[in-house]
């Protein structure tokens, strides 16, 4: 059991961290954008989560915490 | 549960300015956190001119802006006055390998007992995309359009084999931030040459291939997939030097 | 009485600073102040001090912009070339408000010049030098005696106000020797790091930035008001100068540096044959004196001004700004390293008096 919390302010929507998941459970949202313009970064099964940080190691912008 | 990845404490609250998919911002993540393991009681930085011009803004010690490439001569100033500080300077590839190119080779010479950090994306990116001393042949800047020609603009500067020649740095690797892999390698580095300065052993430098999406005209993903295909074909990762090896 | 040593310019310049407590010299050798590093190379250590021969006039100023920025007395002295290469980094110290001491012992150019006095590097020194709005405190010594002095509390100025202090000397400055009394040393064991010093310490304060670079319009224009405030400040209590027998003089003639000791002769030949003439002699140079010269302006006895110099003609522009067209102001000069004598300024004089 993991968990990743998301600054949703701070992500650029590069998508480092999509291609980083290994259990390929993020994506960029197309709906939620924030103050930037961005369309954000989201989990989207977080019970799949292993809690390998992968995501915010390639995160340029330190938008991602993880909890294990 | 435990936090098991959290913003380093060495970076401050502002936003990084960089653009998308940039790799300064792992970079200076890993700085940062490379900086709070050591946990010291002094730290100073220093930064460069070029898309790093704010990282005084951004890291969480005292910080001087130094001038186009002069970062190694003012991190010597500070370093040499202020010997209990950790002290490192941040430069960029036309900050350190064009501009400031004395500056780093005296101070690697000189085996100042620093850190230094080079970004090295092929490309002047804060100006707009202009060649840069490691600009590689072939390659599409603003100011070689047709891409950089050995006759108009001569070899690009391979900047760790070049100072590896010297005597007087104790540490000099050339890392990459493509892919998970190897920001994770990068980080053993950065920590090293960090871990150096805090053992007294002499100026480090570390090198990391870096994406520049913007200028390159990439996306962040095909950027990083660049760094990997043709960067790092061109400019080989490992250790070019490492002397504190040979003193165990 | 006091004791005195016989001491060059140049290694009076490097004593007074250790005594005034510098304690980070960088610097790149270059002709004619190569005592200042060879002295500081002795002298440093023995004061726990750094002691860097840089790889360039370049890297020295940036140096000392590191080793200032976290508060430490630095400072570093070259010649006029060396000091054309040190512009960019003055601008920046001016810019991020940092203290420190830089001589410059003029030689004679444009180019590489020659390496003989000269004083062409006036409008360098007074004027800013390299790029933006900006001034130093400009002293310009006449004496060994003077260096010791001017260099001696040269820190603490640059301290109070956060700028830069220029000591502009010249080749004949440095080398000549002179019997000086040497100050006490500073004591600099309870020395405290001011307020706005990157000292890297990490706790109990936010964390300090040392910088020249502000983006927005209204925050820079800020910075330009902050630093002019500072020097209208130092132009009210730093400003120096000599007046020598000029309550009666008809002919005031000026000149700064070693020239003011050239033209005090002259005026004492021409006051023993008769001729009223005195001189006037700033000793800081930026802030310029320009109420002397405006008070002696206004007396009706004087006649007219000489700027003399080993220029073509630089200080003259401030002599005329102080005069304000009251009174005419004729030159004299000689430049490529050449220097005039008392009797050419007497002649000189004689000659405008027709």
């Amino acid at each position: 059991m993991a968990k990743v919390t998301m600054n949703k302010a701070l992500c650029k929507s590069c998508g480092l961290c999509v291609t980083a998941c290994p259990k390929q459970i993020i994506r960029i949202s197309t709906t939620d954008m924030n103050n930037k313009g961005y369309f954000v970064a989201e989990v989207v099964d977080m019970e799949k989560c292993i809690g390998c940080a992968f995501c915010a190691t390639m995160c340029p912008d330190c938008v991602i915490e993880v909890e294990k | 549960m435990k936090k098991v990845f959290e913003k380093p404490k060495m970076l401050t609250d502002v936003p990084f300015h960089y653009c998308p998919g940039c790799s300064h911002g792992i970079v200076h993540r890993m700085v940062a956190s490379a900086i709070d393991k050591l946990n010291a009681e002094k730290v100073i930085g220093v930064a460069p001119v070029g898309c790093a011009v704010f990282a005084y803004d951004y890291f969480n010690c005292d910080m001087q802006e130094a001038a186009h490439g002069r970062a190694p001569a003012v991190a010597t100033g500070i370093k040499r006055t202020n010997p209990d500080a950790i002290v490192f300077a941040y430069q960029g590839d036309g900050d350190l390998a064009s501009i400031g190119m004395a500056e780093i080779v005296h101070a690697a010479a000189r085996s100042e007992n620093m850190t230094v950090i080079f970004i090295n994306n092929a490309i002047y990116g804060m100006t707009g995309g202009q060649m840069a001393p490691t600009t590689m042949l072939g390659q599409k800047a603003t100011t070689c359009q047709q891409g950089r020609s050995v006759e108009l603009n001569g070899y690009p500067i391979h900047v760790s084999e070049m100072l590896a020649q010297l005597q007087g740095p104790c540490y000099i690797e050339r890392v990459s931030t493509h892919d998970v892999k190897h920001v994770k390698q990068a980080e053993k580095a950065i920590d090293k040459a960090f871990r150096n300065q805090a053992e007294g052993k002499g100026f480090s430098l570390v090198e990391v291939l870096s994406s520049c999406p913007t200028n390159w005209g990439k996306s962040p993903l095909d950027a990083m997939k660049w760094v990997e295909e043709e960067m790092c074909k061109i400019y080989p990762l490992g250790v070019f030097k490492d002397t504190t090896k040979e003193e165990k | 009485m006091e004791e005195k040593v016989l001491m060059k310019g140049n290694e009076a310049i490097a004593e007074a600073a250790i005594r005034g407590g510098c304690r980070a010299f960088f610097g790149y050798p270059i002709t004619p102040q190569n005592e200042i590093p060879e002295y500081m190379s002795v002298r440093m250590p023995e004061v726990g001090g750094v002691f860097i021969q840089s790889e360039s006039e370049v890297a020295a100023i940036n140096m000392v912009y590191g080793a200032g920025g976290t508060g430490v007395r630095a400072m570093t002295s070259s010649s006029s070339p060396g000091i054309s290469l040190k512009q960019e980094g003055i601008s920046y110290i001016c810019g991020a408000e940092i203290p420190c001491v830089i001589v410059n012992m003029v030689r004679s150019g444009p180019g590489l010049g020659g390496i003989q006095p000269a004083q062409c590097d006036y409008f360098q020194a007074v004027k800013g030098g390299g790029h933006g709005d900006y001034k130093m405190l400009v002293y310009g010594p006449n004496s060994v005696q003077e260096c010791m002095d001017l260099m001696y509390n040269a820190f603490d100025k640059a301290f109070e106000y956060r700028i830069p202090v220029m000591i502009l000397g010249d080749g004949m400055l440095g080398q000549i020797m002179e019997p000086v009394v040497l100050p006490p040393m500073k004591d600099m064991s309870k020395d405290i790091r001011p307020d706005w010093a990157t000292d890297g310490t990490r706790y109990g304060k936010e964390h300090r930035v040392i910088n020249s670079l502000y983006i927005q319009p209204d925050e820079l224009e800020a910075v330009n008001h902050k630093l002019f405030a500072k020097y209208a400040l130092m132009a009210e209590k730093e400003t120096m100068c000599e007046e020598y027998l000029c309550e009666d003089a008809e002919i005031i003639l000026t000149a700064y540096g070693t020239v003011a000791r050239i033209v005090k002769s002259a005026v004492d030949m021409l006051r023993s044959q008769g001729h009223k003439v005195g001189l006037i002699r700033p000793i800081t140079l930026f802030p310029f004196p320009t109420e002397n010269y405006a008070r002696l302006a206004e007396m009706p006895q004087v006649k007219e001004f000489m700027s003399i110099e080993l220029s073509m003609g630089q200080m003259i522009e401030d002599v005329k700004l102080s005069v304000n067209g009251k009174k005419p102001v004729y030159f004299y000069g000689r430049c490529g390293g050449n220097v005039m004598t008392a009797e050419d300024i007497v002649e000189r004089v004689l000659k405008e008096e027709k």
